[in-house]
């Protein structure tokens, strides 16, 4: 069987005769040799092997220096506190279980706010993104809105909500509502063209668009949104945490700040990044439980 | 271009007797049967324009090939033919029953193989029996629970293919389906379209730059060439036609000439 290329007719790709080359092939060749990097051994693939040692060794002479100084009497305890004495400062917290309590307010509140905040978001964005009236609406509005930044809403809020747990979840969740209602409305609007044709073609009812081709395609870009929301929503509960907090987290660092005890201080820290990390966590299984077909996900 | 003078009419199932979904080999009504009716059809884009006085009837299970030079419009055609694009004046009838297969699958890559095949039916008819059915029609019934991204550029050409037929179109849109697939897998996709199209029988437009395509699998094949059919063949050959032979260059050559490349080394 003989494969033709019909676009193109035989003979028109001129194929000069030999006698017109020689002097193009007269001039030296200059090779260089591809072989030798591809088997390149040695100095990377070492280096990959001890990687995590690498890695480990600048936050490792950190801590021996953080250390050092502190117990060589170079720095006061009311400045910085030892990592040995940080480290007792948690165990006992959390003997008394006084840590626990705290995490727990201050991560409910975080949590609250985050699910009030997203679910407007995600309203938002929807109808802003699938109706052209919505967008008129609710575009403007929120994009006018976004740029206060939302820790300027505080006092506002404290005379609005008093100083209990309200004001603290409406920041949290105002300050979430803006980077979900953002990637939800582009990815309604960011769904392939080319699949709305072919719901188009098929005569696809608009409720079957919107469920069997809008949504899950979009379902992406909103939780990147959600993603952006947890980090923000941890912000948020800093912020709030620190003016007139009486219970959670910040009341506790608040406290121990008051009474210069950097220890706890420091303590209070670790946390936050702890509750950053879980969140990172807990987006990355939402990840893999809603979006199985992305082949990022599959692969890894 | 005033509103007024555009006409875009859908026909349901032009016989009237027959049931949507069983049009039986052998039992194919008069030949003459349009499937699809164009008349007077001018589209233009800015000042281009694309179609211009446009006349084509398509008979119920006819294979039509259109080929034309690139830019020519053969795919905005079919994309009036799939309602996509509108027309600016003329007449333009086709079945309401009608697929598209895409230049690439757009498949929905969200819902597995065998819900991309069902994408067309209503919920009640769609189960994973009747997918698997079509999806065995294009030898990919091991395949319905996979999902999209995992499977190769021709594979998922044919679950596109599955997909367009599951509903059993009476026209079938076909643009440049195998134009991704490098010469040798397209092969096999093209004996399978003939095959399909034997077994179903609906209407089919297929757009195509490839002549040998055309001829191979095509009833008639249509070159555009300025906005008007600038040829008509009829392929009068054994089909599917091995792509060989003397009477197969003759209308190769013909088409060849009227794309305007011609068949002797162009002089340097």
């Amino acid at each position: 069987m003989t494969v033709q290329d019909s676009r193109c007719a035989p003979g028109e790709l001129g194929r000069g005769s030999p006698a017109a080359e020689p002097a193009a092939l007269a001039a030296p060749l200059d090779l260089t040799d591809l072989s030798r990097r591809r088997n390149a051994p040695g100095r990377r693939a070492g280096l990959r092997r001890i990687r995590w040692l690498l890695r480990g060794l600048v936050p490792a002479a950190l801590l021996i220096a953080w250390q050092w100084s502190t117990s060589a009497g170079l720095v006061p305890p009311t400045t910085l506190a030892s990592p040995k004495s940080v480290l007792e400062a948690a165990r006992d917290l959390i003997a008394d279980g006084e840590l626990q309590t705290a995490l727990r307010v201050s991560a409910g509140r975080a949590l609250t706010g985050l699910v009030i905040g997203a679910g407007i978001g995600v309203a938002a964005g929807l109808v802003a993104g699938l109706w052209k009236l919505g967008e008129e609406l609710v575009d403007s509005t929120l994009q006018m809105l976004r740029t206060v930044p939302f820790i300027a809403l505080i006092p506002l809020f404290v005379v609005w909500f008093g100083i209990g747990d309200t004001p603290k979840i409406v920041l949290i969740a105002v300050a979430c509502i803006f980077p979900v209602y953002l990637n939800t409305f582009a990815g309604v609007r960011g769904v392939d063209r080319r699949l709305i044709e072919v719901g188009r073609v098929f005569g696809l009812s608009r409720t079957r668009m919107i469920t069997r081709l809008v949504l899950p395609n979009a379902l992406p870009s909103v939780l990147v949104g959600i993603r952006y929301a947890m980090g923000i929503s941890l912000l948020a509960l800093v912020a709030a945490e620190q003016i007139n907090a009486s219970s959670g987290l910040g009341a506790l660092v608040m406290n121990a700040s008051n009474q210069i005890r950097t220890d706890i201080v420091i303590v209070g820290v670790v946390v936050y990044a702890l509750l950053g990390l879980l969140v990172d966590l807990i987006v990355r299984l939402l990840e893999r439980l809603l979006l199985p077909w992305r082949p990022t996900i599959v692969k890894s | 271009m005033a509103a007024d003078d555009r006409e875009v009419l859908t026909m349901t199932n032009p016989v009237g007797t027959n049931p949507v979904g069983t049009n039986p080999v052998g039992t194919n009504p008069a030949p003459a049967q349009p499937a699809v009716v164009m008349r007077d059809v001018g589209k233009a884009f800015a000042a281009r324009r694309i179609l211009d006085d446009f006349a084509l009837t398509i008979a119920r299970g006819e294979f039509v090939a259109l080929l034309g030079r690139s830019g020519s419009g053969k795919t905005t055609l079919l994309r009036i033919l799939a309602e996509l694009d509108t027309v600016d004046e003329g007449t333009v009838l086709a079945p309401r029953n009608r697929s598209v297969v895409f230049q690439e699958p757009r498949l929905v890559p969200s819902e597995r193989v065998w819900r991309n095949v069902l994408l067309v039916l209503p919920r009640r008819e769609s189960t994973l029996a009747r997918a698997q059915e079509a999806l065995a029609e294009v030898n990919l019934a091991d395949h319905a629970r996979a999902w999209p991204h995992t499977l190769s550029g021709g594979e998922a050409q044919r679950v596109a293919l599955a997909r367009a037929l599951v509903h059993r179109p009476d026209l079938l849109l076909l643009d440049e389906p195998f134009a991704a697939l490098d010469a040798l897998t397209r092969l096999r996709p093209q004996a399978l379209v003939h095959e399909l199209w034997h077994r179903h029988r609906p209407a089919v437009l297929l757009v195509t730059h490839d002549v040998d395509e055309a001829l191979r699998l095509a009833d008639r094949v249509v070159v555009l060439t300025d906005g008007k059919v600038g040829l008509d063949l009829r392929v009068d050959l054994p089909r599917p036609s091995e792509g060989t032979g003397s009477r197969f260059d003759d209308l190769r050559s013909q088409l060849l000439a009227e794309l305007g490349v011609a068949r002797p080394a162009s002089p340097a």
